[in-house]
């Protein structure tokens, strides 16, 4: 009975991984698509040989137990057996080829159109990854038009996307199941990879080459929207940082500014110009914080700026001892980064 | 001979575990603060005064984690800009025999924190007190004084310097700076 619930417990887990927010077969993108058709077709002819196996060693085992007294197999040339082997064999034989060899063209020909697939109005955006986060970059036909964000991949559906991806310390790998397949992110190489997203929704994206302590949590958040919303988040993402308001917001600012902050971190429209940390212009408008390791919120945020190190253990933002008001003002600053 | 073979084998063991604290993770250090570290009394031509030695600033140029996160943090926070690789630009080099405010981790610790004449601004609460312990320790590293075991080999970048594990170790000089530098 506990086997049974344990196989059951164990199919559920398997098919959620059939839908969902990374999820390889549910499809969103034509890369994905063009992938999971090579993974339909792989599976249907695997499975037939697959198949048949089985019913040959059904065959084999049903025989063994109620032919027992039938005439046995004689060998060598001219025995009663030799015609319906040799067919058998060298129907067996063809099969295997047929199916490794479509396999074969089928994987070469999609690899082929997936490495092929540049289009000139594709939408131009630079990925790099570090230890353990995403550095998004959205060029423009100017550089003032150049938006810089981190651990959030938007993009309009229905336009190719041209990621440009680098890496700044070790290899990393991006790969947003839902949209497309993996690509290395190496240290001195530029690769490329196209998305072209077909349908609207939040798919989760991840790094898929070991590259250290905290691996697991470098996620990236990759929103499908409409092509007119894209517009606008563009241009709010173009416009420099709110001014603090509040006093406690204006403490935090003067906190941000005059403490280490300030050395990595860059904040748009203030003197804060770090350029090794991620970009904080419109923090508070990202949905999760260090690159997926928690949602967004102000109690998350201000945990993470207490201690990064017991959330995100290895991770390269340092402890910076601050008193509880000084944290309530910089994370309420921080908060205000829309 | 049967012993003698299990007391070597014991003995390589020994060694190989002596490996392990190289390389000690400490995420949560409560780093010496720029209070606890006595500034250098290092004037233009006067003599070196010996320094208070800080026994947990040690650490940091015996810990192989410590040394490299101090290789990441110099390019990080741009002390490439006037000491270059290390051979010096506009800032003096820091690969030599020649400490113009003392050689020791503490001092270098200070020259960081409070700056110096000529041009070296003052990084208090601009980088984090363990990190500018872990630069002290690659700087340091960089004229061979840190642990061998400790050190980062080959870096990523091309370079025409030798690694830092083949860095011989110069020593401190004991008479001061010549005046015309």
């Amino acid at each position: 009975m506990s086997g049974r619930k344990h196989i059951c417990a164990a199919l559920v887990v398997l098919l959620a991984g059939c839908s969902g927010q990374q999820a390889a077969l549910d499809a969103a993108g034509d890369q994905a698509a063009t992938i999971g058709d090579l993974w339909t077709l792989m599976l249907w002819v695997c499975g037939f040989m697959y198949l048949l196996v089985l019913i040959f060693l059904a065959h084999a085992i049903w025989r063994a137990r109620h032919a027992l007294d039938a005439e046995p197999l004689t060998h060598g040339s001219g025995s009663r057996a030799e015609h319906p082997l040799r067919m058998a064999l060298g129907g067996w034989v063809g099969l295997i080829v047929v199916g490794l060899f479509v396999l074969s063209l089928a994987t070469f020909f999609i690899d082929r159109s997936l490495a092929q697939a540049r289009t000139d109005d594709a939408l131009k955006i630079k990925v790099t990854a570090a230890q353990w986060w995403w550095k998004v970059e959205y060029e423009g036909m100017a550089p003032d038009q150049r938006v810089v964000t981190a651990n959030e991949l938007r993009l309009p559906v229905g336009q190719p996307a041209l990621l440009e991806l680098h890496a700044e310390d070790v290899i990393h790998s991006l790969w947003i199941p839902n949209l497309g397949g993996k690509e290395d992110l190496i240290p001195g190489r530029i690769n490329s990879l196209l998305l072209t997203p077909r349908r609207e929704g939040e798919y989760r994206g991840q790094c898929a080459e070991f590259c250290g302590l905290q691996h697991a949590k470098m996620a990236l958040d990759a929103t499908v929207m409409n092509p007119d919303a894209f517009t606008r988040w563009r241009q709010q993402q173009l416009t420099p940082a709110p001014a603090p308001s509040t006093p406690e917001q204006i403490r935090g600012h003067e906190i941000f500014m005059s403490g280490p902050c300030a050395a990595c971190h860059q904040i748009a429209g203030t003197p804060a110009s770090g350029q090794t940390g991620p970009n904080l212009t419109h923090l508070a408008s990202r949905r999760t914080i260090a690159a997926g390791a928690r949602p967004y919120s102000f109690e998350d945020l201000r945990d993470w700026l207490r201690d990064p190190q017991s959330v995100k253990p290895g991770n390269h933002m340092p402890v910076v001892q601050l008193s509880d008001s000084d944290l309530n003002a910089l994370t309420a600053y921080l908060d205000s980064l829309k | 001979m049967y012993s003698r073979c299990l007391a070597s084998l014991l003995l390589l063991g020994c060694t190989l575990l002596a490996g392990c604290e190289r390389e000690t993770r400490a995420f949560h250090e409560e780093a010496p603060a720029i209070n606890d570290v006595s500034p250098t009394d290092f004037r233009a031509g006067g003599t070196p005064r010996p320094v208070a030695k800080n026994p947990q600033a040690a650490e940091y140029e015996r810990n192989a984690f410590h040394i490299s996160e101090g290789k990441r943090y110099y390019e990080w926070y741009n002390c490439y800009s006037c000491h270059a690789a290390g051979g010096g630009d506009i800032g003096p080099p820091l690969m030599d025999d020649e400490w113009r405010y003392g050689g020791e981790i503490e001092q270098i610790f200070s020259s960081i924190v409070e700056g110096r004449p000529n041009g070296m601004p003052s990084f208090a609460g601009r980088i984090p007190e363990q990190q500018v312990w872990e630069i002290a320790a690659y700087v340091r590293s960089m004229s061979g004084n840190a642990a061998k075991d400790a050190v980062p080999s080959r870096g990523d970048e091309i370079k025409t310097t030798k690694p830092l594990t083949q860095v011989p170790p110069t020593p401190e000089r004991s008479e001061p700076p010549r005046s015309n530098r």
